[in-house]
């Protein structure tokens, strides 16, 4: 085991996950993963900023290194990503701010 | 990216000696990387030698001298460089485009137009009754008053347009081709909006080009054009024909680039693991033959930029052989990954 848990030239070794165990389920990942960035009701830019979006919540760092290349090959441009990056942002303090509202709930329920 | 003022050249980088870039393509200089060689992977699938298909484009490097320098220009052109193709290698050209029957004659540079004989030489090419496409930057028509003219006088010639935008907005386009240049660029395609370019008239094409501001590759082609077409209509209503997406090819000014920036191991290893087959069938230099300002023969304009002239016996424009050059082998070197990427690059954009 390497003395870190993230090297970035594992990254393209995700394409060979099947040949460890499992290539069933590799190969019908995949073949999905490929159909759902595809152009559809959504551009590919419009699906490769929610992948970058997605992938600061989900704080992965492949993910992150891996869509902020596909936003730049897919025309995106500084601005663009970051407001990508600061819906996250916002949807994820928002969430965390919401929950408030149980807080204020339960303290309410027993305050005086 | 950053813009110098100053070509490679000028500022006395060891980059600006071809056998230098040459030596870091090969891991032989500079860095120790190395990458599958290029030749190797065309035989593999059958197409080495790689031969030319015919001569159907002249592309004709006018000089070296342009009015901008941008940071990643394969030419190492600006205002330093005094490189200028002379009248009479122009005659010369002439009486080549007349006794065959090439169809297109492509002028690049630097910037053509400063060439003092660039308006003779399009009245005579266009007398031949050949295509004409001109690779104009855009700031060049603004530059100075006697360029003022240029769209009219390419409308009257019919001559297709190729401009280089790299983004339809100011940061990411002076990034790469100098301050101001985006407003400028946007001046001139109205003027040439104004005199019918970009719109139903067949014979006025207005083409842009596109190609990524840092170490990554195009996107889709056609993703894109549709893009530019919408937010150049909706900011600055500018319409155009086609957008050609072009791959960086990895010498002279972003090889630099890529060297300074810590990314050309990184690039150099999208542009091998990108290796498409069918963009090797197609690649550009099989149908054209580049022309240098000196009148010197190459491939392609980046094998001119590297200094590798036709294999043939005739390497100038005054020995040139049709037969001769239609047979010879294309010269290749590990640039050419830039050229079979993905979708691939030529000149005119994709080519799968």
């Amino acid at each position: 085991m390497s003395k870190t848990y993230f090297k970035p030239e594992d990254l393209k070794k995700f394409g060979k996950i099947g040949d460890f165990g499992a290539p069933d389920l590799a190969k019908k990942f995949f073949e999905y993963y490929g159909e759902v960035f595809k152009e559809g009701a959504l551009t590919e830019r419009e699906k490769s900023l929610i992948a970058l979006a997605v992938a600061h919540t989900v704080q992965c760092p492949y993910c992150i290194d891996a869509y902020a290349v596909d936003c730049l090959q897919k025309g995106a441009d500084e601005d663009m990503m970051s407001e990508a990056v600061h819906v996250a942002a916002a949807i994820k303090s928002g969430a965390t701010l919401v929950n408030s509202v149980m807080m204020i709930n339960k303290a309410q329920e027993i305050s005086m | 990216m950053a813009t110098s003022t100053k070509s490679l050249k000028a500022q006395g980088n060891q980059l600006a000696d071809t056998l230098i870039q040459l030596k870091v393509l090969n891991g032989k200089e500079l860095v120790d990387a190395k990458f599958p060689l290029f030749a190797e992977k065309l035989s593999d699938i059958g197409l080495k030698p790689l031969k030319p298909t015919g001569i159907d484009i002249f592309q004709i490097n006018m000089g070296k001298m342009c009015n901008q320098v941008c940071a990643h220009c394969h030419v190492d052109a600006g205002p330093d460089r005094k490189e200028i193709m002379t009248r009479e290698t122009l005659e010369r050209c002439l009486e080549i485009l007349a006794e065959t029957d090439i169809k297109t004659v492509d002028l690049t540079g630097g910037a053509p137009e400063m060439n003092p004989n660039f308006f003779w030489f399009v009245e005579e090419v266009s007398k031949l009754g050949k295509h004409i496409i001109d690779r104009c930057n855009l700031t060049i028509i603004l530059a100075n008053k006697k360029y003022h003219i240029l769209p009219e006088f390419l409308a009257k010639h019919k001559v297709e347009v190729v401009s280089s935008l790299p983004y339809y907005n100011a940061k990411k386009t002076d990034s790469q081709r100098g301050d101001g240049v985006f407003e400028k660029s946007i001046k001139a395609l109205q003027m040439l909006n104004e005199v019918g370019y970009g719109k139903d008239n067949p014979d006025l094409q207005l083409n842009l080009v596109y190609n990524p501001s840092g170490a990554f590759l195009p996107g889709n082609q056609a993703s894109l054009e549709a893009d530019f077409k919408r937010q150049l209509k909706r900011k600055y209503d500018i319409v155009f024909n086609n957008l050609f997406a072009i791959t960086n090819l990895p010498i002279s000014r972003f090889l630099d680039y890529l060297l300074e920036s810590g990314n050309y191991e990184g690039y150099m290893q999208q542009l091998v693991e990108a290796f498409n087959p069918i963009a090797a069938h197609n690649v550009m230099c099989r149908n054209t033959i580049s022309i240098g300002w000196d009148g010197y023969l190459y491939d392609c304009d980046f094998n001119q930029m590297l200094e590798l002239k036709v294999a043939a016996k005739g390497q100038h424009i005054n020995d040139f052989n049709v037969d001769e050059l239609v047979n010879r082998n294309i010269i290749l070197n590990q640039h050419c990954y830039g050229c079979t990427a993905g979708a691939g690059s030529s000149c005119g954009g994709e080519v799968v």
